[in-house]
């Protein structure tokens, strides 16, 4: 059935296209979505090439399309040097573990407020929503977090953002729109417990919402430099981004010398291993990324229910 | 409503607390920790108004009043700050807006599901990019000699030969708009993908028959579908113009921008943690404190209008 209708609007479009409007039209969006398209893409492209490309003819502005004159300098000297192994290795960490404690506290309060007999759960709600519209500011909170001897501790990567407003809300408009209360009614009445309800049935049905949270955790823990920045100064505990940011942005030297300004041949080196540590830094979220697309499309859609 | 009134009158607190405590015991960990990371900081805002004794701590200095908010008005950084801040978030709404509305809309009109999908996979890949890989991305790509991007701006005249996108300061604005709109553009437009969507094939059949072109189509039948989406998400965005993220734009700032970068965000933190002197903590707490009311004071203004003009609004 789909495939005649979609037939017949297909031919009618054709028969429309002979407006000189339309083909126009149609024109414009195809040059525009390719523009779009190597817009976005380029300049991913072109740092791919240019990590594989000899530095001198990248600086000389030779290395436009396509990788010339192929080396792996750069990622020698990535692998030749323990920092960007420790960020790893400390992102990594704070990933799974910071994720794993968001969903801890995360989900069971997304359930508790949820539940639609729950009385006080609009005032809790307001609780929680108040803190995403007003803060203490920067000064207090690092003064709090350092009475409570968390200063310089991975610890503080942990739980800085143990529980994200945002995340809580849509969680918890997941829960209360697809459980139905019915269901927790019935299984009340057999004497089922909120912690059994909550086990056994709402989190094998909140798959979905558990993978868009995890997603949206995960990501938030890979990119966060900021509390590494405020909080932390141990170049042995501080994740990924702040290794990054020391060797890109700071042109800290590299193991053997590479990677601080020092110019001529060093410095187009030091560009090099520059576009080498952007791939080995990048790649591993950008392979995860088609399996997730999904769940990323279908936590904004959550998000937009709630608007 | 009145139902729940009744049985509110019924049972004594006990009665709910001995129904709930599992609900509650399950909310505890988040409200705990809320409370000390989030509350308690509210708390120490008083700071603001202490003068910072480090023997003390927050809540032992000598009152001063209002003091550090006057320095800080009186400040050469006050304009600078509320300038830089206020100019940065306005641009990025002026120009980063309309961008995920005209790729939704051109998406929504690929006609071939396999080029549709490979566009879509491909504008959301730089939303993934870390805001660190992103600013040195920036630094190399539109570094002032044998920077590709900068060199292509160049030969089309855009910008002036000797143009240094990374260093001159008016162009720190520019930079930081541009990178925001490729990084977030694909991301913010699902929403509007999703809203169009929405439309009923039959409505584009009618109009048709009706003699309307791809052009009139688009203006009358999936522009005033946007509408509403628009309307909540600019509100939104209105909201929280005063508050420009700290991230990119310190990574941004370098010694020769920073008359046009510094903003509100990255002068508490230089407050806070100078590269020479003392830190100056009450004041930066100060400024925190201001900013935090002037935005929560613009949201609720927003949250009204909103809800007068949409029937909507974010509480």
């Amino acid at each position: 059935m789909s495939k005649t209708a979609s037939v017949a609007v297909s031919s009618r479009n054709r028969i429309k296209d002979r407006d000189p409007a339309d083909r126009f039209f149609h024109a414009a969006v195809l040059f525009l979505s390719i523009l779009c398209f190597i817009v976005i893409l380029y300049p991913l492209w072109f740092v791919v090439i240019a990590s594989i490309s000899n530095s001198d003819m990248v600086n000389r502005g030779e290395v436009v399309f396509l990788p010339r004159d192929i080396r792996f300098y750069g990622f020698e000297q990535i692998f030749k040097d323990s920092r960007i192994l420790i960020g790893y290795r400390n992102t990594i960490l704070y990933v799974v573990g910071g994720t794993v404690l968001n969903m801890i506290v995360t989900m069971p309060a997304a359930y508790a407020l949820s539940r639609p007999d729950f009385r006080p759960r609009n005032k809790i709600m307001l609780y929680f929503v108040f803190t995403m519209y007003f803060s203490g500011g920067l000064v207090p909170t690092y003064m709090q977090i350092n009475k409570l001897g968390l200063i310089n501790t991975p610890w503080i990567l942990l739980v800085m953002v143990l529980i994200n407003t945002y995340n809580l809300i849509i969680a918890r408009t997941f829960i209360q729109n697809t459980i139905p209360n019915d269901l927790y009614e019935s299984a009340s009445l057999d004497g089922c417990s909120h912690f059994r309800f909550f086990w056994s049935i709402v989190l094998p049905l909140s798959k979905a919402i558990i993978s868009v949270e995890i997603l949206y955790y995960a990501v938030f823990h890979w990119n966060d430099y900021f509390n590494a920045l405020i909080y932390t100064s141990n170049n042995d505990i501080q994740p990924l981004q702040m290794v990054l940011r020391r060797i890109l942005l700071q042109n800290e030297a590299f193991a053997n010398g590479n990677g601080g300004v020092q110019g001529g041949y060093a410095q187009s080196s030091a560009d090099q291993v520059k576009y080498a540590v952007i791939i080995v830094s990048t790649v591993p979220i950008l392979c995860v990324y088609p399996f997730v697309q999904k769940y990323f499309e279908k936590g904004v859609m959550i998000g937009a229910v709630k608007g | 409503m009145t139902a729940v009134r009744t049985k509110r009158s019924k049972h004594s607190i006990g009665y709910y607390l001995k129904q709930d405590w599992q609900l509650w015991v399950m909310l505890l960990p988040a409200i705990v920790y809320i409370f000390i990371f989030c509350y308690m900081p509210m708390y120490g805002a008083q700071l603001a108004f202490r003068k910072y004794d480090f023997a003390k701590g927050i809540y032992g200095g000598e009152w001063v009043g209002f003091k550090y908010f006057s320095d800080y008005f009186n400040n050469a950084m006050f304009s600078t700050t509320l300038r830089n801040t206020f100019l940065t978030s306005l641009a990025s709404i002026v120009f980063g807006f309309p961008a995920p509305i005209v790729l939704a809309i051109i998406i929504n009109q690929i006609r071939s599901s396999k080029w549709k999908r490979t566009l879509q996979t491909t504008v959301y890949i730089p939303y993934f990019i870390s805001v660190v890989v992103l600013v040195s991305m920036l630094n190399v790509l539109f570094a002032k000699q044998g920077g590709v991007l900068s060199d292509f701006l160049k030969a089309l005249h855009i910008v002036p030969q000797n143009a240094n996108l990374i260093g001159q300061k008016q162009y720190f604005i520019w930079m930081y708009v541009g990178s925001g709109i490729w990084q977030s553009m694909g991301w913010n437009s699902i929403i509007y993908i999703a809203a169009l969507s929405s439309v009923d094939v039959q409505l584009y059949d009618a109009a048709k028959i009706d003699g309307a072109n791809a052009w009139q189509r688009v203006i009358h039948i999936e522009f005033p579908v946007l509408v509403p989406t628009i309307m909540i998400l600019l509100i939104m965005n209105m909201g929280s113009i005063l508050n420009v993220g700290f991230d990119k734009v310190f990574l941004m700032q370098n010694t020769l921008n920073k008359q046009n970068s510094e903003v509100i965000s990255t002068y508490v933190y230089h407050l806070m943690a100078p590269t020479t002197g003392a830190p100056q903590f009450s004041l930066a707490t100060a400024v925190g404190l201001f900013t935090n009311v002037v935005n929560f004071v613009f949201l609720m203004l927003t949250n009204f209008i909103s809800k007068k003009v949409t029937g909507s609004g974010l509480m």
